[in-house]
C-alpha cells in the first residue's frame, strides 16, 4: 500500500511538472493577454483578437499565420502603435473545431471587446464565425485563399478568391500543359466548389475532365487513387488536397514512378511551409498557384522575410497565407488611422480603396466586396524548397468572388 | 492487367501497413486488455525518432553515410517507443488493469498530452523525413511498378511478425507472458513476477508501435496529430481479427486492407471507407469475437 | 403535496439543495452577461447528453463512444428547420454552391418546427433501437460494443462529410435568423432559449431519476453487475439494454437540438470520435452512476476547458489531458464519488446510492 502511494505521488509530480511546462510554454513573447476591463479603444491600448487553431489537425498550418500576425502587431507597437495606442493581442485557440471558432469569436467580441479579429484558415471555420460577426457587428480579417461566392460585410478577405488563383491557373494550364484534367481534392467545401468552377471553365474552354476524386480529410493512402490517375492518363492533376494528405499523396506519387515530367501537378494548397514538411526531393518540379512566394522580388518582401526569420528562426519560411495574415494586420492599421477610430463601421468605410505596399506587391481593398486586389503567380518548386515564378498576371487582379465577369460561370451562383 | 496486378499489390500493401500499426495493439489490447488510445501517439513517437535519427546523421556524419540512417532508425524508434511504453506502464497503466474502459479514458488523456508535447518540442507544422535513396524507385512486375518502399514495409511486417511469433510462442519470456495473460493468479503462484511481465509486455507492444511510426515516415506525414489518423483503424483490425491471437490480427488486416482497396477502386475513397466499416459492423454481428476467437470455458471472460 | 409523507431531516436537506440549485439555475440570466449565459446554456445542453450517457454507462454498464452520432442527428434536424427558416423559401446557400437546384425531398418537411423536433428525437431513437436490436441480441458487449460504436461514428461522419450537397459537408449547417418567427440573435430570445434548456434539463433529470429509482432501473444495475446472472434469473437483458440505449439516444438528440439553438452551427466535427469520447469523459469526471454527478461533470469540464483554453491558448491541452488522467486513476467514481467518500468518512453513514445532497450552482 505504501509503495502504491509512492508511485501515485510520483505520478502527481510528473503531471504537475507537465502543467508547469505548459505554463512556461505560455509565456512566449507572443502572448500578451492581461486582465484589463477596458474596452477596445479606451485606455492606452487597443485590443485585437487572434483566433487560429493552435491544437488539433489544423495547427500544422495555422500556427505560422498566427506567428506572422503577432509579428506585425509587434512591429506596429515598436513603431508607436495605432492612433498613439499600443495594440494588445488576445489569443484564442480555435482547436480545429468549427463550433469552437464560433464560441471564441463571440467571446472575443462581446467579452474582450476587441476592435477586430484576425483569424481562421478553413472555409468551415470562416462559415462558422460569419454569423457571429454579422450578429455582433464585429470585424474579421480572413487570410487564406478560398472558394469565393461570399462577401460578408463584416469580413475582409486578404487571401485570393477563385478568380485570383484557380481560374487563371486553369487558363494557364490549358494553354501550356494540356487539355486533360484530373481533379483531386480533400472532401470539403473548398475543393468541391473549386472543382465545380473548374468543370464549367473546362467545358467553356475546350478542356476535358478525365477524373474527379475526393478523399476524406486526413486520408493517408493514395495508392488506389494513383492507380486511377494512371488509368485516366491526364495531362494535368489539379490538386486541391489539404494539409497532411498532400504529404502522403506526393510521397506515394513519386514512389509510383510518376514525376513532374510525366504529369503536371498544380496545387493550390501547397506553399513553402508545406514543402518543408513534405520534402523537396518529392516535390521538385511540381507547380503551385499563389499570389506570393518567399522569392517574390519586392522591397517590402525582403524586410518581411528577414524579420520573420530573425524572429522565429533561420529555418522558418514565409508563404502566401503567412504573408496574407501579415498584410491583414497592416491593412487594418491603415484603415484605423484613416478613420481615426476603431469603430467597425468607420473602419470599413475608411478601408474602401485603401492601398498598401505588401510583401506581395501593391494591394488594394475593393470597397464593394472587401476582398483585395492581388497579383496571380504560378511557380515551380526548385531544389532549395523555394518557388521559381513561371508566370504572373502583371497587374493586380480585381477580386470577383461571384465570378460575375465570366460568362461561363453563369450557372454558379450562390442563392443569397 | 497492369491495373489488376497493381490493385492486388496495393491491397496487400495497405494490409501490411494496417498490420504494422495494429501489431503493437494486438499485444497491449489483445493480450493485456488495455485499451491504449495513446497507441497512435506511440506511433508518432516512432516517426519523430526517425526524424531525429535522420537529423543526427545529417549533422554529424559524412554525407555518404546518410542513406543508412534508416537502417538504424528502426531499432532506435523501437527503443524510444519501448521506453515510453515502459514509463507509461509503470506510472499509469498498472493502476488500470481489469478496468479496460477506464484505461481507454486515461490513455486518451495521455494521447492529448503527448500530442501537445510534440507540438511544443518540434513545432506545430509537419517535419520532413527524406527517405533513403536505396528505397527509391520500384520493380516492374507484370507491367506494374511495385515501389520498393511498399515492398520494404511488407518485408518489415513479415520480420516483425516472425520475431513476435518466436518471442511469444518459442521463448521463455514469451511463455511467462502467455501464462500471465491466461491465468494471472496461477502464474503468480508458480513464481512468475507478473509485475515484470506486465511491464515488459506493454513496453514491447509500444515498441512495435514505434517501428510502425518509423515505417510510416516513408509514406505519410510526420506531425503531432499523426497518431489520430491510424488509431481507429488499428482497433478495427484487432477486433475484427479476434482478440488474443496473432493469426487473427493478420487476417483482420488482410480483410480490411484488401476490401478497402477494392471498394475504393470501385467507388471513391469516402464511400470505400464507409463500406468497409459497414462490413466490419455487420461481420461482428455475425461473429462478435472476430475471425479467430480464443476458446474459453469461462462465461464472463 | 410533500407534507403528506413524513420527511426525515436528511431528505429535507436534499430537497432544499435541489430547490436551491433549481433557483440558481433559473435565475442565472439575471446575473450573467449575454456571452456567459450563452456558454452556460451550451453546457446545460451538454449536461443533458451526459445524463443520457450515464443511464447506459453508469447504470447499465454499456459504454458507447458513439453518442456524438445521436447528438449530431438531433442537432441536424433542428439545424435543417432553422436553415430553411433562414433561407425563406429559397434554396439553402450551401446547396447552391454544391450544384443543387432544387430542395431535396427529405428536407421539405423540416419547414415545420414540430416535425423537426419530432425527428430530432425519433431519428436518433430509431437508429439506436435498430442498432441495439442486433447488437444486444448478439450479445456484443463490453469493449467490443465500445469499438463497434466507434466504427459507427466513422461511418456517419464520413457519410455526412461526403454528401455536401445534402448535408453541408464539413462546414455543416450554419447561418440562422429566426426561430418560430423570433430573431434568434435577440437577447430576449436567447434568454427564453436558456430557460427552455434549463427546463428541459430539469425534466430530463427527473425522468432519468424516476427510471433509475424504478424496478426497471434495478434490473439495469443488475445487468451492469452481472449480465449472465440476470439472464439466468429469467430476464432478457437485451430488451432492457435496447430500451435504455434508445432512451439515451433520444436524450442525446434533444440535447443536440438545444445545442444548435445556442451555438448556431452543427458540423460533422461535433459527431466525430473526439467529441464522443469527450462526452464520456464528462460523465467519468462527474461520477458515473450518479445523475447529478454526470450533469455537473459536463458543466464543470466544459467550463474548465473554456477557461483553460482562454488563459493558456498554447498549452491548455496539457491541463485537460492531465485532468483526465488524474481523475480516472485517483477518482474512479468521479467528483460525486469524492463527495460521497468525504461524507462517508465524516458521518460514517452507509448509503446504497451515491446521490449526494448540497448541490451547488455550477459556477460559470
Amino acid at each position: 500500500m505504501k509503495k502504491k502511494w509512492f508511485y501515485q505521488s510520483g505520478l502527481v509530480a510528473v503531471v504537475l511538472s507537465l502543467l508547469l511546462a505548459a505554463c512556461a510554454n505560455n509565456e512566449e513573447p507572443a502572448s500578451t493577454t492581461t486582465e484589463s476591463g477596458s474596452g477596445a479603444a479606451s485606455g492606452d491600448v487597443i485590443k485585437v483578437g487572434v483566433l487560429h487553431s493552435l491544437s488539433g489537425t489544423m495547427a500544422i498550418s495555422e500556427v505560422s499565420v498566427r506567428d506572422a500576425e503577432m509579428m506585425a502587431i509587434e512591429e506596429i507597437n515598436a513603431a508607436g502603435g495605432v492612433l498613439g495606442k499600443k495594440i494588445e493581442a488576445v489569443q484564442e485557440d480555435g482547436a480545429s473545431d468549427w463550433p469552437t471558432f464560433a464560441e471564441k469569436a463571440r467571446k472575443l467580441i462581446s467579452e474582450d471587446k476587441v476592435a477586430t479579429v484576425f483569424g481562421g484558415w478553413t472555409s468551415s471555420s470562416r462559415k462558422a464565425m460569419k454569423p457571429v460577426f454579422e450578429e455582433l457587428n464585429g470585424l474579421l480579417w480572413y487570410p487564406v485563399q478560398y472558394e469565393g461566392l461570399e462577401a460578408s460585410p463584416n469580413i475582409f478577405y486578404t487571401g485570393a478568391t477563385t478568380n485570383q488563383q484557380i481560374v487563371p491557373a486553369v487558363d494557364w494550364l490549358l494553354e501550356n500543359r494540356g487539355k486533360r484534367f484530373y481533379l483531386l481534392g480533400s472532401d470539403y467545401v473548398f475543393p468541391r466548389t473549386a472543382n465545380l468552377i473548374i468543370k464549367e471553365q473546362l467545358k467553356a474552354k475546350g478542356g476535358e475532365m478525365v477524373g474527379e476524386e475526393y478523399t476524406p480529410l486526413g486520408h493517408t493512402d493514395y495508392s488506389t487513387i494513383i492507380s486511377k490517375i494512371k488509368e485516366a492518363k491526364p495531362d494535368v492533376v489539379f490538386n486541391t488536397l489539404n494539409g497532411d494528405s498532400n504529404v502522403a499523396f506526393f510521397k506515394q506519387l513519386k514512389d509510383a514512378g510518376i514525376s513532374a515530367q510525366d504529369i503536371t501537378t498544380l496545387s493550390v494548397s501547397v506553399a513553402e511551409e508545406e514543402i518543408r514538411g513534405i520534402g523537396v526531393d518529392v516535390l521538385q518540379g511540381h507547380l503551385a498557384a499563389w499570389n506570393y512566394y518567399q522569392t517574390t522580388d519586392t522591397p517590402a518582401n525582403k524586410t518581411f522575410v528577414e524579420n520573420y526569420k530573425k524572429k522565429y528562426g533561420e529555418d522558418r519560411v514565409t508563404a502566401d497565407p503567412i504573408e496574407a495574415g501579415y498584410t491583414a494586420v497592416y491593412l487594418w492599421k491603415a484603415a484605423v488611422e484613416k478613420a481615426g477610430s476603431t469603430d467597425v463601421d468607420k473602419v470599413k468605410a475608411a478601408a474602401k480603396d485603401l492601398e498598401w505596399d505588401a510583401p506581395e506587391g501593391k494591394v488594394k481593398i475593393d470597397g464593394e466586396n472587401q476582398h483585395i486586389y492581388k497579383t496571380v503567380r504560378i511557380g515551380e518548386v526548385q531544389s532549395d524548397g523555394q518557388f521559381k515564378e513561371l508566370w504572373n498576371s502583371g497587374d493586380a487582379v480585381m477580386p470577383d468572388p461571384f465570378l460575375k465577369g465570366y460568362d461561363w460561370a453563369a450557372s454558379i451562383k450562390p442563392t443569397d | 492487367m497492369e491495373v489488376i496486378t497493381l490493385q492486388l499489390f496495393n491491397g496487400l500493401s495497405v494490409s501490411s501497413i494496417l498490420l504494422l500499426i495494429a501489431l503493437g495493439l494486438a499485444i497491449t489490447f489483445g493480450l493485456m486488455k488495455v485499451i491504449n488510445m495513446a497507441h497512435g501517439e506511440l506511433i508518432m513517437i516512432g516517426a519523430y525518432s526517425t526524424y531525429l535519427t535522420q537529423n543526427i546523421f545529417n549533422d554529424y556524419l559524412p554525407k555518404s553515410m546518410f542513406d543508412w540512417y534508416f537502417a538504424l532508425s528502426i531499432p532506435v524508434s523501437f527503443l524510444i517507443a519501448f521506453l515510453f511504453g515502459l514509463i507509461l506502464e509503470m506510472s499509469l497503466i498498472r493502476f488500470l488493469y481489469g478496468r479496460p474502459l477506464d484505461s481507454l479514458l486515461a490513455t486518451w488523456g495521455v494521447g492529448l498530452v503527448l500530442q501537445q508535447l510534440a507540438r511544443s518540442i518540434f513545432g506545430a507544422p509537419n517535419v520532413a523525413v527524406t527517405s533513403p535513396s536505396w528505397l527509391d524507385g520500384g520493380v516492374t512486375f507484370l507491367g506494374a511498378v511495385l515501389p520498393y518502399k511498399r515492398l520494404f514495409i511488407i518485408g518489415l511486417v513479415a520480420l516483425t511478425l516472425l520475431a513476435m511469433y518466436f518471442y511469444i510462442y518459442r521463448s521463455l519470456e514469451g511463455r511467462r507472458m502467455r501464462a500471465v495473460m491466461q491465468n494471472r493468479d496461477m502464474a503468480a503462484c508458480l513464481g512468475v513476477s507478473t509485475r515484470r511481465v506486465d511491464a515488459m509486455t506493454f513496453a514491447i507492444g509500444s515498441g512495435i508501435g514505434g517501428i510502425a511510426g518509423c515505417a510510416l515516415t516513408l509514406l505519410g506525414p510526420i506531425g503531432p496529430s499523426l497518431g489520430t489518423y491510424y488509431i481507429v483503424d488499428a482497433f478495427m483490425v484487432v477486433v475484427l481479427g479476434g482478440v488474443g491471437k496473432l493469426v487473427g490480427t493478420v487476417l483482420g488486416a488482410l480483410g480490411i486492407g484488401v476490401f478497402n482497396t477494392m471498394f475504393e477502386y470501385w467507388t471513391n475513397a469516402s464511400l470505400g471507407k464507409v463500406l468497409v466499416f459497414l462490413c466490419i459492423v455487420a461481420f461482428l454481428q455475425w461473429r462478435p469475437m472476430g475471425f479467430v476467437a480464443m476458446r474459453s470455458r469461462s462465461l464472463d471472460s | 403535496m410533500l407534507t403528506v409523507r413524513k420527511l426525515s431531516p436528511q431528505r429535507l436537506w436534499l430537497l432544499a439543495g435541489y430547490a436551491a440549485a433549481a433557483a440558481a439555475l433559473f435565475s442565472a440570466p439575471l446575473f450573467l452577461s449575454d456571452f456567459r449565459l450563452n456558454l452556460l446554456a451550451k453546457f446545460l445542453a451538454f449536461a443533458i447528453v451526459a445524463l443520457g450517457l450515464d443511464l447506459i454507462w453508469g447504470y447499465t454498464g454499456i459504454l458507447s463512444l458513439g453518442h456524438g452520432i445521436f447528438f449530431g442527428l438531433g442537432a441536424y434536424a433542428m439545424a435543417m428547420y432553422l436553415k430553411l427558416e433562414a433561407s425563406g423559401g429559397r434554396l439553402p446557400d450551401f446547396m447552391g454552391w454544391s450544384g443543387l437546384s432544387e430542395l431535396p425531398f427529405f428536407w421539405k418537411p423540416f419547414e415545420s418546427f414540430g416535425f423537426a423536433v419530432l425527428m430530432g428525437i425519433l431519428i436518433p431513437a430509431v437508429l439506436a433501437l435498430f442498432l441495439g436490436f442486433f447488437t444486444f441480441r448478439n450479445r456484443i458487449r463490453g469493449v467490443y460494443f465500445t469499438i463497434l460504436t466507434q466504427a459507427l461514428v466513422i461511418i456517419t461522419a464520413t457519410l455526412l462529410v461526403g454528401q455536401q450537397a445534402y448535408t453541408g459537408g464539413t462546414n455543416g449547417v450554419t447561418g440562422y435568423n429566426d426561430i418560430l418567427g423570433e430573431s434568434i440573435a435577440s437577447p430576449d430570445t436567447k434568454r427564453m432559449l436558456y430557460w427552455v434548456t434549463a427546463a428541459v434539463l430539469v425534466a430530463v433529470f427527473i425522468v432519468c431519476r424516476y427510471v433509475v429509482k424504478s424496478r426497471f432501473g434495478k434490473v439495469l444495475r443488475a445487468i451492469r453487475d452481472g449480465e449472465n446472472r440476470v439472464r439466468f434469473i429469467g430476464y432478457n437483458p437485451a430488451v432492457y439494454q435496447m430500451v435504455i440505449f434508445t432512451m439515451s439516444a433520444a436524450i442525446a438528440g434533444i440535447a443536440g437540438m438545444l445545442f444548435v439553438l445556442h451555438v448556431g452551427i452543427i458540423s460533422p466535427s461535433m459527431m466525430g470520435i473526439v467529441p464522443s469520447i469527450e462526452m464520456v469523459l464528462w460523465v467519468a469526471i462527474g461520477g458515473r452512476g450518479t445523475l447529478i454527478g454526470a450533469a455537473l461533470g459536463a458543466v464543470l469540464m466544459n467550463w474548465a476547458k473554456s477557461e483553460f483554453s482562454t488563459t493558456y491558448p498554447q498549452g491548455w491541452t496539457y491541463f485537460l489531458g492531465g485532468v483526465f488522467i488524474l481523475v480516472v486513476v485517483f477518482l474512479p467514481n468521479g467528483l460525486a464519488g469524492l463527495a460521497s467518500k468525504l461524507k462517508l468518512s465524516k458521518t460514517r453513514e452507509v448509503r446504497s446510492e451515491a446521490e449526494h445532497d448540497g448541490i451547488e450552482h455550477p459556477a460559470v
